[in-house]
């Protein structure tokens, strides 16, 4: 920035007129309820909102020494890495192969990024429907394999539906990035690899992956961060955490809780855990975003 | 890689990218497909795999919204006008607030820039999801329950559309900015009539992922809109659903579905250039 310096507008109320609507929205909409969310998960009040009492850190002290809460932080793991694992292998695998058949890349691509367009619900909605125990087509063809499929009543069945569904939605993100990567790599590099004889495996060990890896760690925090937050409207048109609490991720739980079960303290102690987990999301994601497509 | 002539390694290639298309296009497929039949067709095993004739009676009686029609009185057309102002709004929104944020961050100094800087960034950590009560709190106390404002103007502040245009901001040559000046220009007529053109690429592609983010927000409207005619219809298509597995209308539920994909997924295609390019630029 400092190269305008000399060339710089001079005016003393301009600035501030133009950015006073981010500001303000910033301010009103972010900066205010994450401080109530702060101040909240340190008191306690009835349902009403007619007394509130500073509790200290007891919010958070019953949270961390209650087994439900330790188990939706086990449920969300599973869920998170299940759902990057699997979305950025897939995409990986997909991206490779689209970079080499040189001609029809573009047309695999228009096909692939459907699902980015689809909403999570509505894509939650999707694969209820292929998933349905009476009249889904995937349910009723595992049932002919012998495997007696109901998400409503088997949990591990209602986790592997809210994967398959989010590792669908999001199959598209992590396929644009990785082809983005991919279509960067010196064509130069690939060539005098050619000449020396290595074959498309190899190249694909010695050459691309290795210089994928800062597309591979940033999709990596990406999708964390999407199965965390962005997987809401998929578990809410499925499964709503069940069966029982079997799949409630944290930010269903935060939900839950502060609109179904109207515990105010503890959903916003729950916010602010929240909170310091993005953060530290998002820290890591900036440690990795310099380096990340441009070699 | 066209020097390379390895037969066999393409053949992988395109078996494994057309069975990948396949899968990934199948969902869409099969909501297309009940979307044609009736209720009845859908509601028993074996459910038919092509598409039927009754595609213009179910999408009409989803549009409509009568009371037995499978949309539980819910009227798809006015869900659509809904999510349609709402991701409009939203996405506009956004470029203007960040268009001008990042001019003002850009090409003047001022007391505690830093500040405002860090203040923007910092909503890049604060998602809705995590602070979604007192979130909610503030909407109720400003009386924007149900409303369109209730429904964008929280969702409009981005710092990501921010830094997108305050990166290409500071790529624009400073010859520009000293010939307007020696032009006379004032400030917003430099930013009218020579930077909003050049940044047109990126509004494009910001249009795409903002109207998208906008038109499948979820968990935000179904915490402001309380009364069904300020459902946008991905909340409302949920709403469809009754509890359990039973009397569901697949058929009006599906014509729902495939009617909630058809603009954004028109959008990214129509404006795939832009769309990826944009994407991949602005790191989400």
């Amino acid at each position: 920035m400092s190269q305008k310096t000399e060339i710089l507008f001079k005016s003393r109320w301009l600035p501030w007129a133009l950015v006073a609507p981010q500001g303000i929205i910033v301010l009103v909409f972010f900066f205010w309820p994450a401080g109530q969310a702060l101040v909240n998960s340190f008191q306690e009040s009835d349902a009403f909102g007619m007394s509130v009492q500073w509790v200290g850190i007891k919010n958070f002290y019953a949270l961390f020494t209650n087994p439900a809460y330790w188990y939706s932080f086990k449920i969300t793991a599973i869920f998170s890495v299940l759902v990057a694992v699997i979305g950025i292998g897939l995409a990986l695998i997909l991206a490779v192969f689209a970079d080499r058949v040189v001609r029809a890349t573009i047309i695999y691509r228009s096909l692939i990024i459907w699902p980015y367009a689809v909403a999570p619900a509505v894509a939650g909605i999707l694969w209820l429907f292929l998933f349905s125990p009476s009249v889904g087509v995937v349910a009723r063809s595992l049932e002919a394999i012998g495997v007696q499929w109901n998400s409503l009543l088997n949990s591990d069945h209602a986790m592997a539906l809210i994967v398959i569904a989010s590792v669908w939605k999001q199959i598209s993100y992590n396929f644009l990035f990785f082809l983005a990567g991919l279509q960067s790599i010196p064509k130069s590099l690939i060539e005098a690899s050619m000449l020396d004889g290595a074959g498309p495996w190899r190249r694909f060990w010695s050459i691309q992956l290795p210089l994928l890896s800062p597309v591979f760690f940033f999709l990596l925090v990406i999708n964390i961060v999407y199965a965390f937050f962005d997987t809401f409207g998929i578990i809410d048109a499925t499964t709503q955490g069940g069966p029982g609490k079997e799949t409630e991720i944290l930010v269903y739980k935060v939900y839950f809780d502060g609109f179904k079960a109207l515990d105010l303290g503890s959903s916003a102690a729950q916010s602010v855990i929240l909170m310091t987990i993005v953060i530290l999301l998002t820290a890591l994601q900036f440690k990795f975003i310099d380096k990340k497509v441009n070699y | 890689m066209t020097i390379e002539k390895r037969p066999w390694v393409d053949a992988i290639a395109h078996t494994t990218l057309i069975i990948g298309v396949i899968v990934i296009a199948f969902p869409i497929y099969m909501a297309w497909v009940a979307s044609t039949h009736t209720a009845q067709a859908m509601a028993q095993w074996p459910i038919p795999l092509l598409p039927g004739d009754q595609m213009l009676e179910n999408y009409a009686a989803a549009l409509s919204g009568s009371e037995n029609s499978g949309t539980r009185g819910m009227s798809v057309y006015r869900m659509l006008l809904v999510s349609l102002i709402s991701a409009l709004t939203i996405a506009f929104g956004k470029i203007i607030i960040s268009l001008i944020s990042a001019f003002a961050l850009v090409y003047f100094r001022f007391p505690f820039r830093g500040l405002v800087f860090w203040c923007i960034f910092i909503t890049l950590m604060l998602p809705v999801e995590v602070r979604i009560v007192p979130t909610f709190k503030v909407i109720a106390d400003l009386g924007m329950l149900n409303s369109y404002a209730g429904l964008t103007i929280p969702l409009i502040a981005s710092a990501t559309a921010t830094f997108l245009f305050r990166q290409f901001f500071k790529s624009v040559p400073n010859e520009l900015v000293e010939a307007a000046k020696v032009d006379g220009a004032g400030p917003m007529r430099f930013f009218f009539d020579i930077l909003i053109p050049l940044s047109a690429t990126s509004i494009a592609a910001l249009f795409v992922i903002q109207f998208i983010y906008g038109w499948n927000q979820y968990l935000w409207p179904l915490l402001i809109s309380t009364k069904e005619d300020m459902y946008p219809i991905v909340v409302g298509i949920r709403r469809m659903i009754p509890a359990g597995d039973a009397q569901t209308e697949w058929n009006v539920i599906m014509a729902t579905a495939i009617l909630a994909m058809a603009p954004p997924l028109m959008v990214v295609l129509l404006m795939q250039k832009w769309f990826v390019k944009g994407l991949v630029e602005t790191e989400k």
